[in-house]
């Protein structure tokens, strides 16, 4: 049966619990006899804590523990990877040695009775160290950059190395060429909910009240750091006030919480100031990326190569996709990739929304946009020229691939024929408007998941499944997809999230979370109504819970990605330079959309944080001891209100009936990736200077 | 933070007194106790100076007075100071952001402290936290500093940006202290660092400001404020020009600029306003003429921009000051 729910623009299912503050996040899980934890952080780059000044600090007023590595218990620390964890070296075990590997790292945490007292006795604390120079900058000539280990394989998910035909020499043969350097600045995630855990112990048994989008990984990584077993700890996070990625690994923070609950027999809550979310919490890596493509004078792509590095802490080796997408988006004998890691004193980069493809893109639609010029072709018809029958990389037929029709429909929405090809020619009064626009591209994820669904005597539904939700509507979505699958009005199906004693799910992240929870909520919804079917109506609940995966035949044989296409038009003060982008809009292929308007919202948020990263994001470390100095929100500039002008977002009708049974592939990253290389393939058009460095700020562009 | 005891006054009188004896005056308190709760800030003892009666905004004469505690979301929405001094209603909202302009005072936003992200770092050296520290921002990052009126001690740029119009515009304030009232020129206010970068204005104890009075003149209403900066609000100026000019009969006959986000203080430019005079207003005019600020500007490693972006910025908020805002 069905009632067509999926495709509704369903408002949220949870918007009221949220404007009415009834939504509770990890910190509102105060708990009796709570007490708070506060990090001390280290204030050097590299080296060692030689003392700390405890006893005045115990004896302040409400003090009730001060922990550092010389009283901290030993951590069993078992190993324990998850995919979302760097796949060499090893998480950050803290207060369990003097070392100071980066600035910013837990050195010590307070507890008090009181948020205030913790505070004040943790900015009392006095630490001495000894400490070096430590290395931040990817572009210092001491970084080395290494091969990523887990790259080495041929086959492995991120080579480090591939390469098809003979890329070099096609390049240097090319009629037409461009090479040029990229480089993208470290971001922090900002989101406006910081990091937060309540951890409470009860004997043996732990319960975190914690930010995380990966509740069930959450649950057995701090189960491996205490040496207890995975059942006898309990995350809990049914609402996440954006994360964009910093939440998906486990931070130290949670271990710092949970020890100092043990240490002082009670519930301790631990929220990370804004500043200390530029610490331990993850960013996207700063990377430098050469790009260099050959053609034929009639705009026929004859090579690419493309060398990206990007940086990671001393610890471990940070991965993410930056060469993946060159290796399909165009036709073209001839590839070579070549990726690299630059080891710094730095905590370890994390995933940040369209990780590693945001990046990657960046490089690649910038220099395609450059070919454009050189050859006087207009850039979409230099893309449709490049358009692949199949994934040469993978040498697959694409599952299904929207990336044309994405072109045709944005140029036209957008009014791309109003544009004069000149760079400098269009003006409106004294200000140059330029025009620009990138593909975009993201992988079509899909995990293995799990769900159960329970119908109540009532006619109504239970659903459960330990996803999460961190803002994309993840709650109304899967309701939609449950009602319509069990044949109910949405008011009657009630999903619950964000436990770790739920059926598990993969990450939130990775834009998988509709195919494959959604896949799996499909399928507990068609188990339990089977089950009821089998059972003679008694008055009682009938239960079943159910898995999802990706038909692995269909995986083998289909090359899986959504495309898109984003068009932006910006205006550039001649006289003082500032850059205001005036309307942008994007055309996305994701096989099916199950609510338009949460859809939108999504595509309109990433296109916002693509813009925030062409124009204003990033972290900037200063080098003598690798402290962020911008650690703010009046500091690290994102676009406010007045910033964010017209964003259109539109969906091709796409049907894909290999990606899963529900047609969809992912959105949340896609709508990132490509709106940083439009802008700024708009802001060469605007300006004439080309800027290959983001993000692009006024002093860039102020003499052309 | 550390505790602190508030008290509520009722006179100007009882403000005065408290203050005489080290209390420390709050208003919007959006630096003040930002400041505080990172530790940078540490007074014992607060005055709640909201209740007294200094919010007025009235027109005397052609002049403009401004009570100390008027906010600034109200100054720059009143209809007189919209239609006869535009300069310092467009100062005002090109500052901050709409929540903190309906809680900051324009007498606090004069004593609004230094951005300098050091500035608020215990773990950096830094010789207006801690006199005689260092200055980590000299040979640290310093994109937002200033390139005039610095010293080796200190480089922070003031960061208010209607301070720049009241500057341009020789406004004056009116304080109140233990020993009466005196008035001065705004620009009187503002120290330059120096070697004693911590002492940041010249009031004395316990001086309350009361008021700030704009005088009008034939420019008044021939005056703009041009704030460059990356983003379109909630950020400080890299550069900002408060220019006005009065224009009769073909040339400039009287003409008032200040700049922000490249000195010390709020930096008037006398020199320019002296090369405009007499001159027609034309864009060659004021390229020649901005060229001048740049006169003993010292740019340090990471504002060089600055030394390419402050002449333009005057070039076009003169070029600005002939349309309609
Ligand atoms: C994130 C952020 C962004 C900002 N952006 C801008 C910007 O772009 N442009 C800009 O111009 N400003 C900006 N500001 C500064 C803001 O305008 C000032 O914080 C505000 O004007 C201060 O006014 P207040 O009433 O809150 O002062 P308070 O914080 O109450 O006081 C500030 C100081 O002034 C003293 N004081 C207050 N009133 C009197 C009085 N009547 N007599 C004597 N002393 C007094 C206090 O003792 C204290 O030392 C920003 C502030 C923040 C926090
Ligand atoms: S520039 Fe001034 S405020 Fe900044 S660190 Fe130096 S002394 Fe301190």
């Amino acid at each position: 049966m069905t009632t067509n729910v999926i495709g509704n623009p369903l408002p949220r299912v949870d918007g009221r619990a949220k404007v009415t503050g009834a939504a509770r996040y990890a910190a509102d899980f105060n708990q009796s006899g709570q007490v708070y934890a506060v990090i001390v952080a280290a204030t050097v780059g590299l080296g060692r804590v030689t003392g700390i000044e405890t006893a005045p600090v115990e004896k302040m007023p409400g003090v009730v523990a001060v922990i550092t590595h010389r009283n901290a218990p030993r951590l069993p620390y078992a190993p324990h990877k998850s995919y979302i964890d760097p796949a060499t070296g090893e998480r950050l075990h803290v207060l369990q040695d003097d070392q100071v590997r980066f600035y910013g790292q837990p050195v010590a945490i307070v507890v008090a009775d009181t948020l205030d007292q913790a505070e004040r006795a943790a900015a009392a604390l006095r630490i001495s160290y000894t400490a070096e120079r430590p290395l931040v900058d990817p572009a210092d000539p001491k970084a080395r950059p290494v091969v990523p280990e887990a790259g080495k394989q041929p086959d492995a998910r991120l080579p480090a190395d591939t390469a098809r035909g003979n890329a070099d020499r096609a390049l240097a043969d090319a009629p037409a060429k461009v090479d040029e350097i990229y480089e993208i600045a470290r971001e922090n995630h900002n989101p406006m909910e910081p990091h937060a855990t309540v951890a409470a112990w009860n004997g043996n048994r732990l319960t975190l009240w914690s930010k995380s989008q990966f509740v069930v990984n959450e649950q057995a990584e701090i189960a491996a750091v205490f040496g207890v077993p995975p059942e006898n700890v309990q995350v809990i996070c049914p609402f996440i006030g954006g994360a964009f990625g910093t939440s998906l690994r486990t931070w130290p923070h949670v271990t710092l919480a949970a020890m100092a609950a043990r240490q002082v027999g009670r519930p301790v809550k631990l929220v990370l100031t804004r500043k200390q979310m530029f610490f331990t919490t993850g960013h996207r890596p700063r990377t430098l990326q050469r790009m260099a493509l050959g053609a034929t004078a009639d705009g026929k792509l004859t090579s690419i190569v493309h060398e990206g590095t990007g940086e990671t802490s001393r610890y471990e080796e940070f991965m993410e996709a930056l060469t993946s997408v060159t290796r399909f988006l165009y036709s073209t004998p001839n590839v070579r990739t070549r990726y690299r890691l630059l080891p710094l004193d730095i905590g370890t980069p994390n995933h940040m929304r369209g990780p590693g493809e945001a990046s990657g893109v960046f490089a690649l639609e910038c220099a395609v946009d450059e070919l454009s010029y050189k050859l006087g072709i207009d850039p979409i018809d230099l893309r449709r020229r490049n358009e692949p029958a199949i994934d040469e990389g993978e040498n697959k037929p694409f599952s299904s691939r929207s990336l044309m029709k994405c072109h045709d429909l944005a140029a036209e929405r957008f009014g791309w024929s109003r544009r004069s090809p000149q760079p400098r020619s269009m003006r409106d009064g004294r200000l140059l408007v330029g025009m620009g626009m990138a593909s975009a591209s993201y992988p079509a994820f899909h995990a293995p998941a799990n769900a159960r669904a329970r119908l109540l005597p009532d006619g109504a539904a239970e659903i459960e499944v330990a996803a999460s939700d961190m803002g994309p509507g993840t709650y109304t979505s899967m309701t939609q997809v449950a009602a319509e699958t069990l044949g109910l009005p949405v008011e009657r199906v009630r999903l619950s999230l964000g436990r770790s004693d739920y059926p598990p799910a993969p990450s939130h992240g990775g834009s998988w979370t509709m195919a494959s929870v959604g896949s799996a909520i499909r399928a507990a919804c068609i188990a339990v109504q089977e089950e009821a079917a089998k059972r003679p109506r008694d008055g009682r609940p009938v239960e079943a819970t159910a898995s999802a995966q990706r038909d692995p035949d269909a995986a083998a044989r289909f090359s899986m990605h959504s495309f898109g296409a984003v068009f932006a038009e910006v205006a550039v003060d001649p006289d003082v330079g500032t850059i205001r982008l005036r309307r942008a809009v994007g055309a996305y292929g994701i096989g099916r959309v199950v609510n338009p308007r949460l859809a939108r919202s999504q595509c309109i948020g990433g296109m916002i944080g693509g813009m925030g990263m062409a124009l204003m994001e990033r972290t900037v470390l200063d080098p003598r001891d690798g402290r962020p100095v911008n650690a703010h929100m009046a500091d690290y500039l994102l676009p406010v209100n007045l910033d964010i002008p017209q964003l259109e977002a539109h969906f091709v009708e796409e049907i894909d009936p290999h990606v899963n049974a529900l047609g969809v592939k992912g959105l949340g990253e896609i709508a990132l990736v490509g709106m940083a290389p439009a802008i700024a393939n708009a802001v060469f058009h605007a300006t004439g200077k080309r800027v290959r460095s983001l993000p692009i700020r006024i002093e860039d562009v102020l003499t052309v | 933070m550390l505790p602190f005891t508030l008290e509520k006054v009722t006179s100007v009188q009882a403000a005065i007194a408290a203050a005489s004896s080290g209390r420390r005056f709050i208003a919007g308190g959006t630096t003040l106790i930002d400041l505080m709760r990172e530790e940078v800030e540490r007074p014992e003892h607060l005055v709640d100076i909201n209740t007294l009666p200094l919010s007025e905004i009235r027109i005397e004469g052609s002049d403009l007075v401004i009570g100390a505690l008027a906010r600034m979301a109200d100054i720059a929405a009143h209809s007189d100071v919209q239609r006869l001094h535009p300069l310092v209603a467009e100062s005002l909202i090109e500052g901050a952001s709409p929540q903190l302009r309906n809680m900051a005072s324009i007498g606090g936003n004069l004593l609004q402290r230094v951005r300098c992200p050091y500035f608020r770092m215990h773990d950096a050296p830094c010789n207006k936290r801690t006199p005689n520290s260092g200055c980590a921002a000299i040979d640290g990052l310093n994109a937002g500093h200033a390139i005039l009126g610095t010293s080796n001690h200190c480089a922070a740029t003031h960061p208010s940006d209607v301070a720049v119009a009241l500057v341009a515009l020789d406004a004056t304030m009116q304080v109140r202290g233990p020993r009466g009232e005196r008035s001065f020129p705004v620009e009187e206010l503002f120290r330059l660092p120096g070697d004693t970068p911590h002492l940041e204005h010249t009031l004395l104890p316990g001086e309350l400001i009361l008021a700030v009075r704009v005088p009008g003149g034939p420019y008044s209403r021939r005056a703009r404020y041009l704030k460059v900066r990356d983003r379109a609000s909630y950020e400080f100026a890299l550069v900002s020009a408060a220019a006005a000019l009065e224009v009769g009969d073909g040339v400039i006959r009287q003409a008032r600029l200040a700049v922000g986000g490249v000195g010390t203080r709020p930096w008037r430019l006398r020199t320019v306003e002296k090369a405009l005079t007499g001159k027609a207003p034309d864009r060659k005019i004021f390229e020649t003429a901005a060229r001048l600020a740049l006169e003993g500007a010292r740019p340090l490693s990471g504002n060089h921009y600055k030394l390419e972006l402050l002449p333009r910025t005057i070039v076009r908020a003169l070029e600005m000051t002939g349309e309609a805002a």
